[in-house]
């Protein structure tokens, strides 16, 4: 008799076995991630055939691109939305609000100078901040995306949202580059 | 507690014996080789009883080579010759090493091969010859290798070689060709800090956040790992490649040519006084004080007290440098200091007590010490080859690694963008589209860099690919898909095609500090010249057993699996079964190689359908478990 198998073609959310939404279980996906590497991982098919071996790394690659993805509140937004179809163009569209902009600004501005007189505690002050506006920005998504099913605002979320992980980014660098 | 439920229907490969596999710490200052016999990992010593091997290579004027013991005795006396800490040269070009002139070598002039402002991998002029630093850690590897295989009572099926977590791409390029050089198959380069933690970890049952604190001779790595139900993930990993003991004796070394008015020290002299560097910095790990007497070839003769003191104020700095990029593996890790559950210490250098209060300091606990610093990443690296040869040891554990140096290629006006970002859980890939610029365009050039600054001049140059049969098309038009590949080794490798046409584009690698194919090939001569029929026929013996077991393997398959298969693609198979049974007969070991890669070429699909079957067959027959559970 042969057994279904287990198809790598699913979507990220089906390959991890979880509902296709924007809040996810978290424990269970990290749970279904172990399990799966602990059995594509090429160091379980070091001593096969090479064509074992090669089949591995695809699938243990997938894997691990799979789960930044839904991993990341950002990444698993925008590939929500390009499962429907919704291109989130946060390269081509700079349309935003003009008070976001203006915030963005500021916040520019603020890291800038924490950087150039090496003040950790500001950074520090601006990395809390940050993260509390991207933890409301993520709440407001899993509204437009798991309740409301409105896509189009959705995806001027995930520009926003784009926005602040550019910034916490630079406050990542801003760090390194005053820690000499 | 139950480890992962891992049991591979599917997967599992013919019943046999314990198959010969090993670890190897190639160090700076030292290497050792270990092997998991019985269920337990142990260090195999030499004849004298000894587990380290110097890393100290000298070459002879009449061709002869020692390495170890032998060579160290002569390091002072021969020092042009005799190479000590090769491992700072691995994939390193000339101004990578520093002041030259501190160094008793002489470099050869190295034709340029890189992007321009790169000269290659540095090279070594002995009496000897010419010498590739790949070629002198091959000598170190021989030595081990047959140290092994006298000790096991057969050749290796492979080894596990541990590298430092921050080697970029040409280092451990250039630490796979060594090991290729010296005749052993690589079953994986492996990070030494995380080798370590798979010794402590699963030596201790060890569950949390941990903190690997790698400083061996010359390079020093932190990584940031979390062990968690059997599983090691290495959550960032920081270090700097080029800062170790060897540092600490440099700074004794200009202290005493500071104290004694000297300057200018010929290669003999440099060695020597390094050499007692070297021992006055391990005396002050007990003592306070440390009296340092030499006579120089000029009958010179100096005569200095050297106090803990002293060593710590002009040693400060380079402790301190281990300690950014440990905030910065925090930061990476998203973890504050509060969250490290233990810090385990690795490296002959950490037994320094100023390192050990550092450390402590930093992290505000005592680090972890009931393992030996010098034994405990051979003896992780072990655990690991004997997993990776297929010997099942019972307790199944998994290892998620990272790359731990950005990836990127460069962009208009010598900017580098970032196509992997570091502390990526490796093997990843990624792809990236690419178009011609002008009507007609056929070929383009695509420069991979490592690092994490903006400038590709900042950056370590790793290679330049040339794409080669791009259809002409008319400008924009042609879609080149480049997907950057980096496997469980940390190595990148590169494919290119063309989205329109489907064509293949061809790649030629310029490697920046690497060797060529055809360099390998001529070094694998060289060292076989005198054996020319022995390496033939080793190479066929080599092709023969692994055609063998792929044979074996195929067949395994095909009865237990066959079933996944229709009747075409099984004809295919059994076909290219038959081809390389008939060239078993030749001795030919190029045409087996051949027939064995078509074999494996016609297994890929086949090979995914049984991953793809015992993947579910594991995940359904876990559900099932879970709800019985409940």
């Amino acid at each position: 008799m042969q057994l279904a198998s287990f198809d790598f073609q699913h979507n990220h959310f089906q390959l991890f076995g979880l509902a296709q939404s924007y809040q996810i279980d978290s424990a269970q996906l990290e749970q279904q991630y172990r399990a799966l590497q602990a059995l594509v991982h090429p160091d379980k098919s070091a001593h096969m055939p090479d064509a074992e071996q090669r089949v591995a790394m695809q699938r243990a690659t997938l894997v691990n691109e799979a789960y930044q993805t839904l991993r990341s509140p950002l990444r698993r937004a925008r590939y929500l939305l390009s499962l429907h179809g919704v291109d989130t163009q946060e390269e081509t569209n700079t349309v935003m609000p003009l008070d976001f902009l203006m915030a963005q600004m500021e916040w520019r501005e603020a890291v800038s100078e924490a950087r150039q007189a090496r003040d950790e505690a500001a950074l520090a002050q601006l990395e809390a901040r940050l993260q509390r506006e991207t933890r409301e920005l993520e709440a407001q998504l899993a509204v437009k995306i798991d309740a409301e099913k409105d896509y189009a605002a959705a995806a001027g979320s995930v520009r926003k949202l784009r926005f602040m992980e550019k910034l916490a980014e630079e406050i990542h660098a801003a760090y390194d580059a005053i820690d000499i | 507690m139950a480890l992962l439920q891992i049991s591979e229907p599917g997967l599992s490969t013919l019943p046999h014996q314990h198959r010969l596999a090993v670890g190897i710490d190639l160090g700076t200052t030292n290497s050792l080789v270990a092997t998991v016999r019985n269920g337990i990992s142990v260090v195999l010593n030499d004849e004298n009883g000894r587990a380290m091997l110097p890393s100290v290579v000298r070459y002879l004027a009449d061709g002869s080579v020692a390495v170890g013991e032998a060579a160290q005795a002569m390091q002072s006396e021969d020092a042009a010759n005799t190479i000590v800490s090769v491992k700072r040269f691995m994939g390193r070009g000339l101004k990578d090493v520093g002041e030259i002139s501190r160094l008793p070598y002489c470099f050869a002039d190295v034709p340029s091969t890189g992007s321009g402002q790169d000269s290659g991998m540095l090279q070594l002029r002995t009496v000897a010859g010419v010498k590739s630093p790949v070629e002198v850690s091959a000598e170190i590897l021989k030595v081990l290798r047959s140290r092994a295989e006298a000790a096991l009572g057969g050749e290796l099926v492979g080894a596990v070689i541990t590298v430092p977590a921050y080697f970029d791409d040409a280092q451990r390029q250039a630490t796979k060709d060594g090991a290729r050089l010296a005749g052993l198959n690589v079953l994986r380069l492996l990070n030494e800090p995380t080798a370590a933690a798979i010794a402590y970890g699963l030596d201790n049952a060890a569950e949390g956040i941990y903190a690997v604190y790698d400083l061996g001779g010359g390079t020093f790595d932190i990584s940031i790992l979390r062990l968690s139900r059997g599983v090691f993930e290495v959550l960032a990993a920081n270090g700097n490649s080029a800062l170790g003991g060897d540092d600490f004796d440099q700074r004794i070394h200009c202290w005493l040519l500071e104290k004694n008015h000297l300057s200018a020290l010929g290669p003999q002299d440099t060695r020597l006084l390094l050499t007692h560097a070297r021992a006055a910095k391990e005396q002050l790990t007990e003592h306070a004080e440390a009296r340092i007497t030499a006579a120089l070839s000029n009958g010179e003769v100096i005569d200095n007290v050297l106090t803990r003191d002293e060593f710590q104020s002009m040693s400060q700095n380079l402790v301190e440098h281990t300690l950014q990029p440990l905030r910065r593996a925090l930061r990476d890790a998203k973890l504050g200091v509060a969250d490290i559950k233990g810090v385990v210490m690795v490296g002959g250098a950490t037994r320094m007590p100023q390192v050990q209060h550092a450390v402590e300091e930093f992290f505000g606990q005592t680090p972890l010490t009931n393992l030996d610093p010098d034994k405990v990443v051979a003896l992780g690296a072990a655990i690991q080859a004997n997993l990776l040869a297929g010997n099942r040891s019972g307790d199944e554990w998994l290892l998620l690694d990272v790359i731990p140096l950005s990836l990127g290629i460069e962009t208009m006006g010598g900017l580098a963008e970032k196509i992997i970002p570091r502390n990526s859980t490796i093997p990843t890939a990624r792809a990236q589209e690419f178009t011609t610029y002008k009507d007609g365009q056929t070929a383009m050039s695509i420069h991979v860099v490592q690092g994490e600054r903006e400038l590709v001049s900042d950056c370590r140059s790793l290679a330049k690919f040339e794409l080669r049969g791009i259809p002409a098309m008319v400008a924009g038009a042609a879609r080149i898909r480049v997907t950057f590949q980096v496997d469980a080794d940390g190595l990148l490798n590169v494919s290119a095609r063309e989205m329109g046409s489907g064509v293949e584009a061809a790649i030629a690698v310029k490697p920046s500090y690497g060797l060529s194919d055809g360099e390998i090939t001529r070094m694998l001569q060289e060292s076989t010249q005198h054996a020319q029929d022995d390496m033939h026929a080793r190479a066929l013996r080599e092709q023969q057993t692994e055609a063998g077991q792929l044979l074996e393997a195929v067949q395994h398959a095909l009865e237990q699996d066959g079933g996944l298969l229709d009747q075409a693609e099984r004809t295919l198979i059994e076909t290219q079964m038959g081809l390389l049974r008939d060239t078993l007969q030749l001795a030919d070991h190029l045409a087996i190689k051949r027939a064995a890669t078509a074999l494996n070429d016609a297994t890929v699909s086949f090979a995914q359908a049984r991953m793809d079957k015992s993947v579910a067959h594991v995940l359904t027959g876990k559900k099932i478990a879970e709800l019985g559970d409940k």
